[in-house]
């Protein structure tokens, strides 16, 4: 197998009437999206546009999902905006990748009219009725590796400019074929998406969907504000499997869900990218008792997910659940900060190692090689990404993960550089020097600063608005006269964090 | 005290007159939970799940009336 592709074509077979992917924008069976995919790929060929990163700005839909499969046909690579980003990271993706084209929908298009960038664009609805030509895609096909890009997705950066993650087809094959597995994946299932189609995380749904003839729901996000809502939802749609966010299924436990109703189809719960509250996950198990728990555990570098723990006994509260074992074909070293491997049970970076491995950083030559290194152990070529987190190998044989090594959080299954929001901060006119501290407590960002005179906090507030996504905005904003420093001279992020208590 | 709470979520809103917070994406999930958890802690209302609904979150008028039917 070479292209992704190969599962929508199998399936298209299999099941043509099928509904592939649904939700509040429409819905697309696996013969529609097939075709539209191919229209897309007809368009972009007859542009003579091959081997080109292509955005797609669009809302979370059944059509974007045929965007991205269309400019796969083509031949190109996509690279998925939503208008949920801020504005001043959507310009920093588009400077970073400049793409041969942008695909949009009506509301982007507003947008992008406003904005008024260099960018050749052309909305959705115009390209998917392109004349399919049939030996054009077979002709780009022939050409086609698998370590052709598929995606550029965007991360936080610790400098304000985030790092474009480019995947390739054999690296996500490897992590769908092996996740598929771990899930229990096939033709019945039903997939309950929660995460956006601009991150890394919703290949959990897509592709296996295309692999096996599986359903994906898009649920509806303002659902996740009202949870007894949200669980009539997956039991009204038979939603057999969720990978959600950890933090989103704590909102459904946490705010008492399941004194009112039960998610009596689920089969499969996957949970990760945060750590999970043990009284969550017993609350969550104690509600679909005949479900499987699945903690997993990766970086957007390593394609999505890299360590599975299906969980397979009772924790108590304070226990740490672990992060388990290394998916199929994924392998996983400790290494200390001289480079050596710890002692068993000691602390060690996380550093994965495999096919699974992305491509890089997007046109980033230097953040990527610091990211992406040689095995120190290895006496021929073996690249490892070392993922800047902690974590150890506990008696049982299993991975725990301990912290991070710098100043990265997640915070409702955003993975956030606390770093990239003190950049913004100290662009807002006024403010001399910031310092953004994590409550991981109550789950809330707060920044401190320090500013001139006259400079009014609701400005500050209404600034950060402005700027920075909803997920990175900080929930409260402290002026200080002057900031604690360390002995180094450094911001002393330890007293910050204990002022909040 | 409500307002207070709602005022620390979003200074720049008028919750006098705004009354469709969540058909507008003021409020968004982020802000339910804050909400919830500063209702419980401060003004002592538990709001139980079934009454997390867009109605009661729309607007200060709405949310009050909530907060003084359950306590």
């Amino acid at each position: 197998m070479i292209n992704i592709l190969e599962y929508l074509e199998n399936t298209m077979q299999s099941h043509p009437k099928k509904i592939a992917f649904t939700g509040e924008n429409g819905a697309l069976t696996f013969e529609e999206l097939h075709a539209k995919a191919r229209a897309i790929g007809s368009y972009l060929h007859s542009q003579a546009l091959e081997k080109q990163p292509i955005a797609v700005f669009m809302e979370k839909s059944a059509d974007m999902t045929a965007a991205f499969y269309g400019v796969v046909c083509g031949g190109c690579y996509y690279v998925p905006l939503d208008a949920e980003m801020p504005v001043y990271r959507i310009k920093q993706i588009l400077e970073t990748v400049n793409p041969a084209l942008i695909i949009h929908d009506n509301a982007a298009k507003d947008l992008l009219t406003a904005w008024n960038l260099p960018f050749k664009q052309i909305c959705f609805s115009q390209i998917v009725t392109h004349t399919v030509n049939d030996s054009a895609l077979k002709q780009i096909r022939l050409g086609a590796i698998d370590t052709d890009p598929l995606y550029v997705v965007f991360t936080s950066g610790s400098t304000g400019v985030p790092k474009g993650v480019t995947a390739c087809h054999r690296s996500v094959i490897d992590y769908i074929e092996n996740l598929s597995v771990i899930l229990d994946a096939n033709e019945h299932t039903i997939f309950g998406n929660q995460s956006p189609l601009y991150l890394d995380a919703c290949l959990k749904e897509l592709i296996p969907t295309l692999k096996f003839g599986a359903t994906t729901h898009f649920i509806p996000k303002s659902l996740f504000m009202f949870p007894v809502k949200l669980v009539e939802y997956i039991n009204e749609n038979k939603i057999n499997t969720i990978c959600w966010v950890a933090s989103a299924l704590g909102l459904v436990a946490g705010l008492g869900a399941f004194k009112k109703v039960m998610p009596h189809t689920l089969r499969t719960v996957a949970f990760g990218s945060e750590v999970f509250a043990v009284k969550h996950l017993n609350q969550w198990r104690e509600a679909a008792p005949n479900a499987q728990f699945i903690h997993l555990y990766g970086p957007t570098e390593a394609t999505g997910m890299s360590l599975f723990y299906k969980v397979d006994r009772n924790f108590n509260e304070g226990d740490i659940i672990p992060i388990g074992r290394p998916f199929p074909n994924t392998g996983v070293v400790l290494l200390d900060e001289h480079g050596n491997a710890p002692k068993q049970g000691e602390p060690g970076e996380i550093c994965i190692r495999g096919t699974g491995l992305c491509l890089g950083y997007f046109n980033d030559s230097v953040r990527t090689s610091a990211a992406f290194v040689q095995n120190p152990h290895a006496p021929y070529a073996d690249l490892l990404y070392k993922t800047g987190d902690l974590g150890r190998v506990g008696e049982d044989g299993l991975y725990y993960f301990i912290a991070r090594k710098d100043h990265q959080i997640k915070h409702m299954g955003y993975r956030i550089e606390l770093t990239e929001i003190e950049w913004v901060a100290a662009r807002i006119s006024g403010i001399q020097l910031a310092c953004a501290v994590y409550d991981s407590e109550k789950s809330r960002i707060v920044l401190y600063y320090m500013a001139e005179g006259g400079t009014e906090k609701t400005a500050v507030q209404a600034a950060l608005k402005a700027e920075l996504p909803r997920y990175m905005q900080p929930h409260s904003v402290h002026q200080l006269d002057t900031l604690p420093q360390t002995a180094g001279g450094k911001i002393d992020r330890v007293k910050l964090a204990q002022m909040l208590q | 005290m409500l307002l207070e709470i709602l005022q620390e979520l979003h200074p720049e809103v008028d919750y006098n007159t705004h009354t469709t917070l969540i058909d507008d994406r003021v409020i968004d999930s982020y802000d339910i939970i804050f909400l919830v958890g500063e209702i419980a802690d401060k003004l002592d209302v538990e709001i139980p799940a079934d009454e997390l609904t867009p109605e009661n979150f729309n607007s200060y008028t709405a949310l009050n009336a909530l907060i003084e039917r359950l306590s």
